[in-house]
């Protein structure tokens, strides 16, 4: 596997059944650090299995995820935070079960990380949807972690608050983090993915750049080539039996 | 763990109003239950139409006895409403004023006098009653059948011991008033004891030997009629019930009507609390965040338990100091209190965290939690013989599979001196933990996977 030797987190063979239904088929890959990887399909693809998996959720029936330097931080599709209490209780909550030596200290970068230290005495459920997703991403990234985690981020999201997210994690790569996302969105795969992994019924189909993308989707599904280019992603899913 | 029970107190201090019904709901629905059980059902209000004049007086052999004062009996055991018509009885008891109406006719006293001679009628009373509802008509029936049983009993206790009296007048002789003039009655011992005295005077022969046969009578007469008497008073009683405890150990009902009180508390506040803060922790999506490493599924059950047995322990405390305002306690035992209620909240946590573990949202455990747990402890406090065999054996099996019960004879035996042994339902309660925290255990594992 190329750069597995550097790599932040890899990931072998990995296969989980639920029943008689093979929700992933033996997905390799490796993620380098400070790299942007989306993992896109469509739904009931096994992005989310694959996400479980990494952050150690589920447990694969087959395979081995390694992880040689550090934590993974794990942001789930829905809010984990507590919606009652406020911004700031629920960091610290979570920075004093991290085991940060000085958790207030930890919560204080965070809060100035989100750009959420003016509302850090709101309750959570009073926040928008937007700002519920940061203080969830400030929750993963108490870990400390070398990976990042995040299961389709943008999903309820208008606009503004997409691009402030995307700005914000973009932020994270550059100092260093991997970010490994999930999405079923295309063209936000394309535009903030570096890489992308996609999945259909468990199965890896493509691990590349998102040119290569392009130019595999023009090569096995040229009637499409021309078309937008969602489109001629799901032509191309369409020649490969999905 | 400890800043895991920080925010569930800070999420229960988050939402006062639901922290309120969840400590003061069980409370009152506690007490209510327990004042319920534990008071008589009170005087039934019955409209009373007494018909009889005021002088009837039932008579015995002509002679009339002393007023017997049912009217005045019946109202001192039930809350009388004087009507006075059968129309306006009618009403009452069709508007729901009254639980009934009873109407002694004015002929009753005839009728009963009527029973010593040749053509007896049949005395009745009329009771009217409103079958709307099955539950107070059973009531009612079973309230005014015991009412007449009373009186039929009075009146049959005060025949007897006037036929008694008559009776030691025939046998024994003395004095007995006929229309205000005093009668001298011979007797029969007297009688026979005449003709003794008189026989030798008399010449062998016909006469005497009559004389013989009515001194025979008379003798056997009058011994076979001293043994008439007393049956003559037993008939108006013939069962008497001699009553005998074979199981000391019943808490007085004060007591037990406390016991279910904090009993009830204990279990819906610890049980809802458990299983409703575990199932939040699904529902804000946090357990597989929690479970991924910060804290094991272990220590998650062990904070919820905790939480409940904390917060369940210090309500029922105050609820039982609430109580010492009206029921004197024994607070010298308050080890022993102690003891019961822990070990009680921890089986009742580790119930609420299965139940916790097995649904997915808040509501829907809550509505879960309740559904299992009011009818188990109605079920609890059905006493033997109550109903069949066969039903209450099943009843004491599901009883003993929830720690309602055995936290209720825990607490009930904390409570009472005289009470039994606490160590086996401590024993039941502690095997009930031990289950119910394997089971939560189990079911947290498809709590994650799910």
């Amino acid at each position: 596997m190329e750069g597995a030797a550097t790599a932040a987190l890899e990931a072998r063979g990995l296969v989980k059944r639920y029943g008689e239904r093979e929700a992933l088929k033996g997905v390799d890959f490796a993620a380098q650090p400070g790299e942007l990887l989306a993992v896109i399909g469509p739904n009931g693809a096994g992005k989310t299995t694959l996400l479980s998996i990494l952050a150690g959720i589920v447990r694969a029936d087959e395979g081995e995820v390694r992880l040689p330097r550090g934590e993974v931080g794990w942001v789930p599709q829905q809010a984990a935070l507590y919606r009652r209490l406020t911004v700031e209780e629920n960091l610290l909550l979570f920075a004093r079960l991290e085991g940060h030596d000085d958790p207030r200290a930890s919560v204080e970068k965070m809060l100035e990380l989100t750009a959420l230290g003016e509302r850090r005495g709101e309750i959570v459920a009073r926040l928008s949807g937007g700002n519920q997703q940061r203080v969830n991403i400030a929750i993963g990234l108490l870990a400390r972690p070398v990976v990042l985690l995040l299961d389709e981020p943008s999903a309820g999201l208008d606009p503004r608050q997409r691009a402030r997210l995307w700005e914000f994690v973009s932020a994270l790569a550059e100092r260093g983090t991997t970010v490994i996302f999930s999405t079923h969105d295309i063209q936000e795969a394309e535009r903030y993915g570096e890489r992308l992994l996609v999945l259909a019924d468990g199965e890896s189909l493509f691990d590349g750049p998102p040119q290569g993308l392009r130019e595999a989707v023009r090569r096995e599904a040229p009637e499409a080539a021309s078309r937008d280019f969602e489109t001629a992603f799901v032509a191309f899913l369409h020649h490969r039996g999905h | 763990m400890r800043w895991l029970l920080l925010k569930d107190l800070q999420i229960l201090r988050r939402s006062p109003l639901q922290a309120v019904l969840l400590v003061a709901y069980p409370v009152l629905i506690a007490i209510l239950v327990g004042f319920a059980i534990s008071r008589d059902p009170g005087k039934p209000r019955v409209a009373f139409l007494n018909e009889v004049p005021r002088n009837a007086r039932i008579s015995v052999g002509g002679a009339q006895l002393p007023a017997v004062g049912v009217g005045g009996r019946i109202c001192r055991r039930i809350e009388c409403v004087d009507v006075g018509s059968r129309r306006e009885a009618i009403e009452e008891v069709r508007s729901g004023g009254v639980l009934a109406a009873l109407i002694l006719p004015a002929d009753l006293v005839d009728q009963l006098n009527s029973l010593s001679t040749p053509s007896p009628g049949t005395p009745t009373v009329e009771v009217i009653v409103n079958q709307e509802d099955p539950v107070k008509a059973r009531l009612v029936n079973d309230r005014i059948s015991s009412l007449l049983a009373r009186a039929n009993l009075l009146i049959a206790r005060r025949i007897a011991t006037e036929g008694g009296r008559y009776l030691d007048l025939v046998v024994n002789g003395g004095r007995f008033s006929v229309l205000g003039q005093p009668v001298e009655i011979l007797g029969l011992g007297a009688g026979a004891r005449i003709l003794q005295a008189l026989r030798p005077a008399l010449p062998p022969g016909p006469l005497r030997s009559s004389i013989d046969q009515v001194i025979r009578f008379a003798t056997l007469a009058r011994d076979n009629l001293d043994i008439a008497a007393p049956l003559i008073d037993r008939l108006a009683q013939p069962i008497v019930v001699e009553k005998r405890v074979v199981n000391a150990s019943t808490p007085p009902l004060d007591v037990f009507a406390i016991a279910v009180a904090a009993t009830l508390t204990l279990t819906f506040v610890t049980v809802l609390l458990v299983a409703g803060s575990l199932a939040l922790e699904r529902e804000e999506n946090a357990f597989p965040r929690l479970t991924r490493g910060l804290v094991s599924r272990s220590a998650l059950l062990g904070e919820k338990v905790g939480l409940g047995v904390a917060v369940g322990l210090m309500v029922t405390l105050l609820m039982l100091a609430a109580v010492q305002l009206f029921v004197p306690l024994h607070w010298s035992r308050f080890g022993l209190w102690l003891t019961a209620i822990l070990a009680a909240a921890g089986a009742l946590g580790a119930a609420g965290a299965a139940l916790g573990a097995a649904a997915r949202e808040v509501r829907a455990v809550s509505l879960l939690a309740f559904m299992i747990s009011l009818p188990i402890a109605f079920l609890s406090l059905i006493p033997s013989g109550a109903v069949g065999p066969v039903l209450f054996d099943a009843i004491e099996v599901v009883t003993a599979l929830f720690p309602f019960k055995p936290a209720l004879e825990a607490i009930s035996a904390a409570l009472d001196p005289a009470g039994p042994s606490i160590g086996g339902p401590l024993l039941h309660l502690a095997i009930l933990t031990v289950a119910y925290g394997l089971i939560a255990r189990f079911a947290l594992r498809r709590f994650a996977a799910a």
